[in-house]
């Protein structure tokens, strides 16, 4: 243990996930790397190690296993200082229609998991007094499209989970941040059709959470044009938006 | 399919990018077509990173498996870029120990061009401090070269263009440094000798480089700025300065395609003569500099490859072996100030020996120069490659998009050794890049 602060990053293997324990490692803090298959966290850790000399964890997790979150908590060395969920799933709507099981493992990946993961890291952070949670939710979940509102659903619960969360814990001294990224290159985009001047890549979402934490932002749209873009999709009347393909 | 290109913007090909996520993936998409090959950032600036077929893009094999902080070893994947390693490891006291003009490229590529820094004639290039690489072979196996195992592969891979295989990994050195900062002499030179003379006094400085006004004519021909280098000790930095300021990334970027209009000879001749009268005031004396203006004048402008038109460029680098290159360069920079048209600014600057059985360096000069793609320009370039060859210089293969395969022969006579190993590592002849069809493999 190291009197250092530290991030335990869920989701640890996705490309926002790397990025972002990147940037808390470059600043200082010691890392824990959380994800479903810890071989694939090694090189990760490694590499963190390595550039910054900071000490790295890494940690078996399961996001719909919600029945050994108590244990996984239980079993990690120390309360972190920071919790960042990065976890998710895009999924595919088209097969999610009429695919029971897959809407629900959807449903499952981006709301009820991350949620019930932060709440309880919540109360540790409560009782303690002090901490950092943060939720990597989307831009999806601001509004259901016809293209996307399975997915944009549960991102939708996920959001509302955090801004109560927040508005709750702000008392305890516990802060919440709330993170939509727009379009990011990153394994889940791949060979989509992003609209360039839209796209980030997943440093700049990692640096994003960094500074959100630090500046104890409540809701951080990355890039920052989602946010305008958002309140015009989120002002359009349902007579109009229904007849928009997207 | 996507239509990438390289630097130069010209010339632009279809290919299957792919991006594979792991080194069994990069095994399986180069074995399973003929002409793949890999990508590092695509800052070679003409056809060397594009496959006849596909091309597998490497930057996101972005870790550092190991570093040293006693002796500066390093382990890591191919797709780190420099601008990373200098981020991460200078402010640690370690930085690579030799930097093209360009942040912006990889460790793959960087090997792959054995790319050269203002420190070749005396530090040699890129290749020299790396000891092992770790290569998927053209038909999908993984091997690893050094000097001492397989080292006809190790010293074909170093400046082969990425023919012998894809680089996964390498074990390099890094040099010790006590900061961030270059103390930097200028020299003005008023024509090609003295240019040339004071290059050859910078022989014994760590980093030399000359920055020469093409637009110059009649007496003025070769009229440069040298400047000169050396990494500053911590004793020479003012109180309370910061050892290793970072360099920010590019802010200001090329947003569009500028009209080919505004690179004229009129403007590039203003624009030099302002360049070279701004740099003689500062000609004399010696000032501390960071490393990233020093080392990376032009990454300040993202994307700056863009004001040359949708048309894109052409760069032109040569090297004129010592004897006898007064004259050859003389008469090239005759042809390109009367022509009118050619970059900014050129460089010129002294090499030393390349390590690699391709690796563009030979002893002498070096000059680079840039030319907006547009009527007339292949012709020209033509005529100067002869002025080359026979001169017994060469061309370096990560700028070229245009040469013959004649200057191309005449230039590399280790070519059939390369060829051969190549063959041995790759018998079906399954890595082929837009280059090597162009110049290596048989039609
Ligand atoms: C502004 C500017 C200044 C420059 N200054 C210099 C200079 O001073 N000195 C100098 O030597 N060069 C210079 N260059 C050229 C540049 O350093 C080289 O072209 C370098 O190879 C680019 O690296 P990259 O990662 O962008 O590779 P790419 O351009 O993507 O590829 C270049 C070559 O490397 C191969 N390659 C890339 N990655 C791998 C891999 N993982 N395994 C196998 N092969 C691979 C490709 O197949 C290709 O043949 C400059 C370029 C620019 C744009
Ligand atoms: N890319 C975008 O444009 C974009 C836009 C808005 C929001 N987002 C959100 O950003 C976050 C990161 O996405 P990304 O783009 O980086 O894509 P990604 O690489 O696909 O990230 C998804 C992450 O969730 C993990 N995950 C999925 N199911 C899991 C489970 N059951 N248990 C544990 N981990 C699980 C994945 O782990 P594995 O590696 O094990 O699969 C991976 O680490 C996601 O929440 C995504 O919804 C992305």
């Amino acid at each position: 243990m190291t009197s250092r602060k530290s991030v335990l990053v869920l989701g640890g293997s996705s490309d926002i996930g790397r990025a972002a324990a990147r940037a808390f490692a470059r600043s200082g803090y010691d890392v824990g790397l959380a994800g479903r298959d810890v071989a694939v966290l090694e090189p990760d850790a490694a590499d963190l190690r390595a550039r910054y000399s900071v000490e790295v964890g890494v940690y078996r997790f399961d996001v719909l296993d919600t029945a050994a979150f108590e244990s996984f908590v239980g079993s990690l060395p120390a309360l972190p200082d920071v919790v960042i969920s990065i976890v998710g799933l895009l999924g595919t709507q088209e097969s999610a229609q009429s695919d029971l099981a897959h809407a629900t493992t959807i449903m499952r990946s981006n709301y009820e998991g991350p949620s019930l993961i932060l709440g309880l890291f919540a109360e540790k952070f409560l009782t303690r007094g002090s901490g950092t949670l943060v939720g990597v939710s989307s831009v999806a979940g601001d509004r259901g499209r016809a293209l996307n509102y399975i997915y944009g659903s549960a991102k939708a619960g996920f959001s509302a989970f955090l801004s109560g969360l927040r508005a709750r814990a702000s008392r305890g001294g516990v802060h919440v941040v709330t993170v939509k990224p727009g379009f990011v290159r990153t394994k889940m985009t791949e060979g989509m059709k992003l609209i360039g001047p839209l796209t980030v890549d997943a440093p700049v979402v990692g640096d994003a959470i960094l500074r959100a934490v630090e500046n104890k932002t409540d809701v951080v749209y990355v890039s920052g044009k989602w946010r305008l873009v958002m309140l015009i999709i989120k002002t359009l009347p349902e007579a109009v938006f229904k007849k928009l393909k997207f | 399919m996507t239509l990438v290109s390289g630097w130069g913007r010209f010339p632009v090909v279809d290919t299957d990018l792919l991006r594979p996520r792991s080194f069994e993936a990069v095994g399986e998409a180069v074995a399973d077509v003929t002409g793949s090959v890999a990508r590092g950032n695509g800052r070679a600036y003409g056809d060397a990173a594009i496959g006849t077929a596909r091309t597998v893009a490497m930057t996101g094999f972005d870790r550092i498996r190991s570093f040293d902080p006693v002796t500066g070893r390093i382990r890591l994947e191919a797709g780190v870029l420099l601008a990373d390693l200098i981020d991460t490891f200078g402010p640690r006291g370690f930085l690579p120990f030799v930097v093209p003009g360009t942040r912006f490229v990889s460790v793959g590529g960087a090997i792959a061009a054995d790319v050269h820094g203002k420190n070749h004639h005396c530090e040699g290039g890129f290749g020299r401090y790396v000891d092992r690489i770790q290569l998927a072979t053209g038909e999908g196996e993984t091997i690893e070269v050094s000097r001492e195992q397989n080292s006809d592969a190790f010293f074909a891979t170093v400046g082969g263009m990425g023919l012998t295989g894809v680089i996964l990994e390498a074990s390099m050195r890094l040099r010790p440094v006590e900061t961030g900062w270059i103390r930097e002499r200028v020299i003005a030179a008023s024509d090609l000798d003295a240019a040339m003379r004071a290059l050859d006094a910078g022989d014994t400085a760590t980093y030399s480089v000359a920055w020469i006004d093409c637009a110059a004519r009649g007496r003025s021909l070769g009229r440069s700025l040298i400047y000169l280098g050396e990494h500053a000790g911590k004793d020479e930095l003012a109180d309370g300065a910061d050892a290793f300021p970072l360099g920010r990334n590019p802010g200001l970027a090329v947003p569009i395609d500028m009209p080919s209009m505004t690179l004229n000879r009129y403007s590039i001749r203003a624009f030099n003569e302002l360049y070279y009268r701004l740099g003689a005031r500062r000609a004399g004396g010696s000032q501390l500099v960071s490393l990233y203006p020093y080392f990376f004048p032009l990454d300040s402008l993202a994307d700056w490859n863009r004001i040359y038109g949708k048309r894109g460029f052409l760069q032109h680098q040569c090297v004129i072996p010592e004897a006898g290159a007064r004259d050859v360069l003389g008469d090239i920079l005759d042809r390109v100030a009367r022509r009118g048209d050619a970059s900014f600014l050129a460089v010129l600057k002294k090499l030393g020996q390349g390590d690699g059985l391709l690796s563009f360096p030979l002893p002498g000069y070096t000059l680079a120069l840039d030319f907006p793609v547009k009527g007339g320009i292949l012709e020209f370039l033509d005529e100067i490659d002869h002025l080359v060859v026979a001169a017994g210089g060469r061309l370096y293969l990560a700028k070229d998009a245009r040469q013959s395969r004649a200057t191309f022969e005449a230039g590399y006579p280790a070519l059939p050794r390369f060829n051969a190993i190549r063959k041995s590592l790759d018998p079906k002849g399954n890595i082929r890049s837009k280059l090597s069809q162009r110049l290596f493999d048989e039609v």
